[in-house]
């Protein structure tokens, strides 16, 4: 239970809320080695992740960032931003939104989807890295799958409802309408929906 | 410095109400009962229905009260899904209501329901400031039409509705005219006589007095139906045993109203001027959401493009300064406003937006506190903010 004047979010993001480290100053992307950008202003936040990569060990050497966004949107890039320097590219591919909750102290629901799309950027910035380098096999693209055929609903789509709060296949199809033509992709639908559940909520 | 400027949401209580409430906690008595303790909570109950009834020029019999404004706003839209003739004779015939798009959610999320419950709702649009289109509004109008339900004050931008050419027009179909005046009784005069409605809402919480009881005037002869039954409390228009410390605190902050409303007012609006010529000038790129002057004196709805709303309001927080925002980040809905996306703002100044709201206990140092203090803020989140990044949204305008 929230105590009285404490606020909804922990001690550990608001410590990243007050004092946000790695801020990117200026404008120059160009001085950085990769460069990636997620989210709109029109949604509420947009973030952009920008990385310095030490080219023969492949390790991030600096990571730095803009975020256009609430407490927990600016706490998420700046702790992601501490937490993948001196990490193998690889490494840093593999965090994921939940490692980043659980660094900051755990993220209310509505929120999650702060970490996501940090998480996102960083991805961005890695295959941005590879691009520019000539390493294009290395690039890890997330190709969206089409779930329901008739109301073209990707597996994207659905990680996005139960971030947003669908926790049941109902609340799911209110979201997306997913599934409410001929209904064949239901059951395929219902084992994402455990499995974003899974991974975003441990539920 | 501890500056609160979130009086739309809620305001502390004036001292007078405290003493009157105070002195009211020995008196527990029941006013339905018969004996001395029932009746002395029945007289005072009544008096203080007396002391609001006067306030707002109805009758003591006009006023039910509720347990916010909330409830009284469920109650006087629930009147119409009645379909019994036996109840609200000629409502299963006009069977819809019209209402706006920039209502409290208490008053949308009704209409939600009620449209699930077979009535039909349609909504009034808005133009830039916040005021509805009488022409709209008349095209509107017609034999089906049951209830029109139009806030007098908005509680994010503050624009006044001319509920007075409304309620006229609304009679001229034969409709029923409701406002939802909780930001607007205490704040600036209103006479439901004047006015000419049929239901008004108001609560005292908004107003220095306690939370949780509120008002509903219903003019004498018009159909009726309680939300809560169960009782024959308020005339049988509300079942449940009084509020009486509440009801008795509410009465005493209408009175402290009446005698302070009118020159707080004049003071508000020139503090008002002070804080938009402060931040127009300390701040680039900025928008004033709502009307410039048919509006409330102690509101101003500013929005930032570039900056996040729940982020300048917890950046604020830190400095000791409380206001609210119409950004979706600090509510839990992914939406913004729905009352500035109603007035044609984008989603982004949309999602920039704060509202300050001042109130009796403002003063001009606190202004000149904020006024200090914003812009600093605001430079800090737009600097690591992507909108204003090579290519980014505001790169042009820096």
């Amino acid at each position: 239970m929230l105590q009285a004047g404490e606020w909804a979010y922990s001690e550990t993001l608001k410590e990243h809320f007050m004092n946000p480290k790695n801020i990117m100053q200026g404008e120059d992307t160009d001085a950085f080695d990769g460069v990636g950008m997620e989210g709109n202003l029109q949604c509420g936040d947009q973030m952009m992740v920008v990385i310095k990569v030490d080219g023969g060990k492949q390790v991030i050497t600096d990571c730095q960032w803009k975020t256009y966004g609430c407490a927990s949107a600016i706490a998420s890039t700046s702790i992601l931003s501490e937490m993948v320097k001196g990490m193998t590219l690889e490494q840093a591919f593999n965090v994921s939104p939940k490692d980043v909750a659980k660094e900051l102290g755990g993220l209310p629901d509505n929120k999650i989807h702060c970490s996501v799309l940090g998480d996102k950027a960083l991805r961005a910035a890695i295959n941005n890295y590879y691009v520019r380098n000539g390493m294009e096999d290395k690039v890890m693209e997330e190709k969206a799958k089409i779930v329901c055929q008739c109301m073209s609903i990707t597996d994207h789509d659905i990680e996005e409802a139960v971030l947003e709060g669908a926790r049941t296949y109902f609340e799911l199809q209110e979201r997306t309408k997913l599934g409410t033509v001929c209904g064949q992709c239901k059951d395929e639908a219902e084992s994402l929906l455990d499995k974003f559940k899974h991974l975003h909520f441990g539920a | 410095m501890k500056v609160y400027l979130d009086n739309n949401a809620t305001t502390p209580l004036h001292p007078e109400v405290k003493k009157e409430m105070a002195a009211a906690m020995e008196m527990f008595g029941n006013p339905s009962s018969m004996h001395a303790w029932g009746r002395e909570a029945r007289a005072n109950v009544e008096d203080a229905r007396h002391k609001v009834a006067r306030f707002i020029g109805a009758d003591d019999q006009e006023v039910v009260f509720v347990g916010s404004g909330s409830e009284a706003n469920n109650t006087v839209l629930s009147l119409f899904v009645c379909a019994s003739s036996q109840c609200i004779p000629g409502t299963s015939m006009r069977n819809a209501i019209i209402t706006t798009k920039i209502e409290h959610p208490c008053v949308l999320e009704t209409s939600e329901c009620l449209m699930h419950r077979g009535v039909n709702v349609e909504y009034l649009d808005v133009d830039q400031y916040g005021r509805i289109d009488l022409d709209q509004l008349k095209g509107m109008l017609g034999d089906h039409v049951g209830l029109v339900s139009v806030m007098m004050a908005n509680n994010e931008i503050g624009t006044l509705q001319d509920i007075r050419a409304i309620t006229e027009m609304v009679h001229e179909s034969g409709a029923f005219m409701h406002t939802d005046a909780v930001q607007a009784v205490g704040k600036i005069p209103v006479d439901v006589r004047d006015l000419g409605v049929d239901f008004l809402t108001m609560s005292a919480h908004k107003i220095y007095g306690p939370k949780g009881v509120g008002a509903l005037f219903v003019k004498k002869g018009i159909p009726y139906c309680p939300l809560i039954r169960g009782g024959h409390q308020e005339k049988g228009r509300r079942a449940g045993t009084e509020n009486t410390l509440g009801i008795l605190g509410m009465a005493r902050a209408v009175e402290m109203r009446a005698l302070e409303m009118h020159e707080e007012e004049a003071r508000l609006l020139v503090m008002k001027e002070v804080l938009r010529k402060g931040i127009e000038e300390r701040i680039d790129d900025i928008y004033f959401n709502g009307h410039p002057t048919e509006s409330l004196a102690g509101t101003l709805n500013v929005s930032f493009p570039g900056a996040e709303g729940e982020s300048i309001l917890l950046y604020l927080d830190l400095e000791g300064i409380a206001v609210s925002t119409g950004s979706a980040c600090a509510s839990g809905s992914l939406d913004p406003s729905h009352v500035l996306l109603a007035t044609g703002s984008d989603a982004e100044r949309a999602h920039g937006s704060i509202r300050i709201s001042m109130g009796r206990d403002t003063t001009m140092e606190e202004v000149e506190y904020l006024l200090d203090v914003l812009p600093g803020i605001i430079s800090r989140i737009r600097n690591m903010s992507t909108a204003y990044i090579k290519g980014g949204a505001h790169a042009a305008s820096r």
